[in-house]
This record gives structure tokens, C-alpha cells and sequence, in this order.
């Protein structure tokens, strides 16, 4: 718990300095453009290709992993929608997880949804998001991709705030006991595949229609943060209304 | 001579139907305008090439690309001469047009659903649409930014792919070619002919 603290604190501090940044700042942007090309290589010679296998999966195999790993995310949502005062929320996602654990055998069905129960999904950055902490500035980290000062500092917050991390990534570190790390990481690469997996076309299509991949997904993963952190599909730009000036 | 006022009348009606005059209502356009869209892109007997140019001709007369373009050029349209701009608004127009059949050509399979509309000003109604979930793709939730200045014509001025402006990541793009090229608009046409001549 002090370990959380510290970082939220370490995160408020790091960010507060941001706050006036714009979203769009580089921290190191020569770096980031090398890592994310290490990345589009790496996407290409291997997350690709399993994503693509994934794909030709039957049906009712590729549904049950995306809800398997959908209903384990369900527990970081819970202490994420109480830190937002969402009762309601946190009550639907605590419903959702009980439901598909049992109901939905250890999640691979998805009745929750059926019974109205819909989890939004929230973490960290999104919690720090609602609290006014800034992105900060802007870069990419191999392998996991596209992040900010805020999301990095999240991502490790997350893992203290996760149940199902707590369980896995620091059972040894917490309880003393022997951790399972693999089946942490086993479920995070299974989000991961099944993401990439859905969003095949997504992805050929970003990458046969930009001028300059790099700007456009950190556009895409900037925007995708503001609606996650807003719970709104359409956010306002002024310049719009500045063109017929 | 019958023969040929029979095909050209042909040809008339089966034009027409993609390009007559869509409702000035913002909901009613969209919901046309897809239909149209949906039609050129299932009929079987047209090759790509003709889908193609058919959906070009459909965006041209619906899409606000000039408009688009200075939106996605951002303040440094301010700084350009006339000829400058000239430049960019026709390559912008071929890029947009390239890209745009290029990622319709992937939906066109799928189910189309008018949700709602919210008028956010006298010059913007927003119309919320969603195409269906299938076996294999999940539903998309698509929101059209419907330019209603001229409330008799209304134009596309953007596309809000589940929470992601099409409009504002293309804007982005090219600052940031602006910005590694201190704002020389010559990189960024070159980027563009490159797209545009691949």
C-alpha cells in the first residue's frame, strides 16, 4: 500500500510539472521513432503473423478468449471506478466479473452482458485522467508500444491496484509466496493477440493510408485515451468552427 | 440510332441513381448517401476500377474535401499563397479520394444503422451510426461531422471512427511533417505526391 502511494504521489508530482505541456509533446521523439519501427518489425515478423493464425481459430474459441481476457480485466476496473467515485460503476463491474465467473464458466461466456451488467473498463491513467493529471509528454517502449508519462507511470500502478496482478505478478513480493508471473504475462499476451486479432483490418488499413505511420498512431492512441478518460465518442475541436472565419 | 439513345438512357439511369440529390436533412443524407455507397460497392458486374470511380464521384459531390483539407493543414493554411494552396488542395483531394476507396472497400459487406443526431451548432449536426457486428467483425460505432451551413446542401466534414476523428489523425499527420520540416509545406506535398503516385 505504501508502494502505491508512493507512486500516485510520484506520478502527481512528475505530471503537475506537464500540466500546461500539450498533449502532443515528443519526450524524445529520434528515440521513439527508432523503438516504433523495432516494433512495426517486430509486429510484422511475429505478433502479426500469430494474430493472423488467431484469426483462422474457430469462432466460439476466438469469442471465449476475448471474453476470458475481458472478464479478468473486469478486477482492475472495480478499484478504478470506486478511486472515480463510481459506485455504479464498480457495482456493474464487480456484477460482471461474479456473473461470468460462475454463470459464464471462469469467464469464457459472456451472460453478464445479457443481464445488463456491462463492465466499462477503467484503469490508472484513466482514474489519473478524471483527476486533471496531464499525459505528460509523449513516447513509445518496446514491445508494449505507445505511452505517456501519466500511462507509464499507470501501467505500474496498475499492477499493485489489479487483483488478478496481486495474485500472479507480486504474489511473492506481497504474500511472500511463490509469484506466477507466467500466467500474468500468459493473459496480458493472450489481450494482446486477441486486440491485434480484431483489429486486423484496422491496422493494414492505418498502414496503407498514412503518410507517416508514427504521427498517426500516436494520434489515434492519444485520442483513444481522451474518450476512454471522457466516456464520450465525440470530442470538439475548435478549428473546426475556425474554418469559416 | 435506337439502339444508341436505348444505351445511353441506360447508362443515364444507372448513373443517377448514385448521383441524384440526397435529403437536405442531416440523417436522411447519410442514411442515402451509405445506401448508394453500399450499392456501387456490392454490385457485382462493376470492376474495382468503376466501384472505385463511383464512390469518387459520390464523395466529390458530398464530402466537404476543400474544407477537410484546410482543417487537416491547420494554421500554417494561414501562411500559404494562393498558388501554394492551390497545389495542396488538389493533391489533397487526390489523397483523400485514394484513401478513402481504399478503407471502404473492407465495410461493405456489413449491416448499416442510422442511431441518431445531435445538432451541435447552426453549422454542424452530428449523425451517429453503427455498422452491425457479424461472425467475424465487431459492430463499429461511426459518427459523421455533417457540415449544415447551406441547410438545402449538406457536406461530410468528418468521420469519428469509434471515438477516433479520421479528420483530426490526418491533421496530426501532417503537422507533424510540418513540424520535422520547420513548417516547409514543399515536404509535405512531396509526401503527398508520394501517396498519391504509389
Amino acid at each position: 500500500m505504501r508502494k502505491l502511494l508512493i507512486l500516485i504521489s510520484a506520478i502527481l508530482i512528475i505530471c503537475s510539472v506537464n500540466l500546461r505541456a500539450e498533449t502532443e509533446k515528443e519526450c524524445f521523439e529520434k528515440v521513439s521513432r527508432s523503438i516504433f519501427k523495432f516494433n512495426e518489425g517486430l509486429d510484422n515478423i511475429l505478433i502479426g503473423p500469430i494474430s493472423r493464425g488467431y484469426n483462422k481459430l474457430p469462432e466460439p474459441i476466438k469469442k471465449g478468449t476475448g471474453n476470458f481476457t475481458s472478464n479478468i480485466a473486469t478486477l482492475l476496473s472495480i478499484p478504478n471506478h470506486l478511486l472515480q467515485g463510481n459506485l455504479d460503476g464498480a457495482g456493474d463491474a464487480f456484477g460482471s466479473f461474479l456473473v461470468n465467473s460462475t454463470l459464464g464458466v471462469l469467464g469464457f461466456a459472456d451472460v453478464a452482458t445479457g443481464l445488463g451488467l456491462e463492465d466499462t473498463k477503467e484503469d490508472l491513467s484513466q482514474t489519473l485522467g478524471v483527476y486533471g493529471v496531464q499525459n505528460g509528454c509523449y513516447f513509445v517502449l518496446p514491445v508494449l508500444g505507445p505511452t505517456t508519462v501519466r500511462d507509464s507511470f499507470a501501467m505500474v500502478g496498475d499492477t499493485f491496484l489489479d487483483p488478478f496482478a496481486t495474485m500472479t505478478w507480486r504474489q511473492k513480493e506481497i504474500f511472500n509466496r511463490n509469484g506466477k508471473k507466467r500466467e500474468y504475462i500468459g493473459v496480458k499476451s493472450a489481450t494482446a493477440i486477441d486486440f491485434r486479432g480484431k483489429n486486423e483490418k484496422n491496422f493494414t488499413s492505418l498502414k496503407e493510408n498514412s503518410i507517416d505511420l508514427y504521427s498517426a498512431t500516436k494520434s489515434i492512441y492519444l485520442q483513444n485515451k481522451i474518450k476512454k478518460i471522457k466516456n464520450s465518442d465525440i470530442l470538439e475541436d475548435d478549428d473546426w468552427g475556425n474554418l469559416d472565419n | 440510332m435506337k439502339k444508341f439513345i436505348f444505351y445511353i438512357s441506360l447508362t443515364f439511369l444507372i448513373n443517377y441513381n448514385y448521383l441524384f440529390a440526397y435529403s437536405s436533412q442531416p440523417k436522411l443524407f447519410i442514411s442515402e448517401l451509405v445506401n448508394d455507397v453500399v450499392l456501387v460497392l456490392s454490385e457485382a458486374g462493376l470492376s474495382v476500377k468503376d466501384k472505385n470511380q463511383k464512390i469518387e464521384e459520390i464523395a466529390k459531390k458530398n464530402v466537404d474535401i476543400p474544407a477537410l483539407g484546410l482543417y487537416t493543414l491547420g494554421s500554417v493554411r494561414k501562411t500559404l499563397d494562393d498558388e501554394k494552396l492551390n497545389e495542396y488542395n488538389d493533391l489533397f483531394s487526390k489523397y483523400f479520394l485514394k484513401s478513402l476507396t481504399s478503407r471502404l472497400s473492407e465495410y461493405s459487406t456489413q449491416k448499416f444503422e442510422i442511431i441518431d443526431e445531435e445538432q451541435k451548432s447552426t453549422s454542424y449536426t452530428i449523425v451517429n451510426s453503427k455498422i452491425a457486428s457479424s461472425d467475424k467483425n465487431p459492430e463499429i460505432k461511426i459518427s459523421w461531422r455533417v457540415y449544415t451551413k447551406n441547410p438545402e446542401k449538406p457536406l461530410i466534414r468528418d468521420l469519428i471512427v469509434e471515438g477516433l476523428s479520421l479528420a483530426k489523425t490526418q491533421k496530426e499527420e501532417f503537422a507533424s511533417i510540418l513540424n520535422s520540416n520547420n513548417n516547409d509545406i514543399n515536404a509535405l506535398l512531396d509526401k503527398l505526391k508520394e501517396f498519391v503516385s504509389n
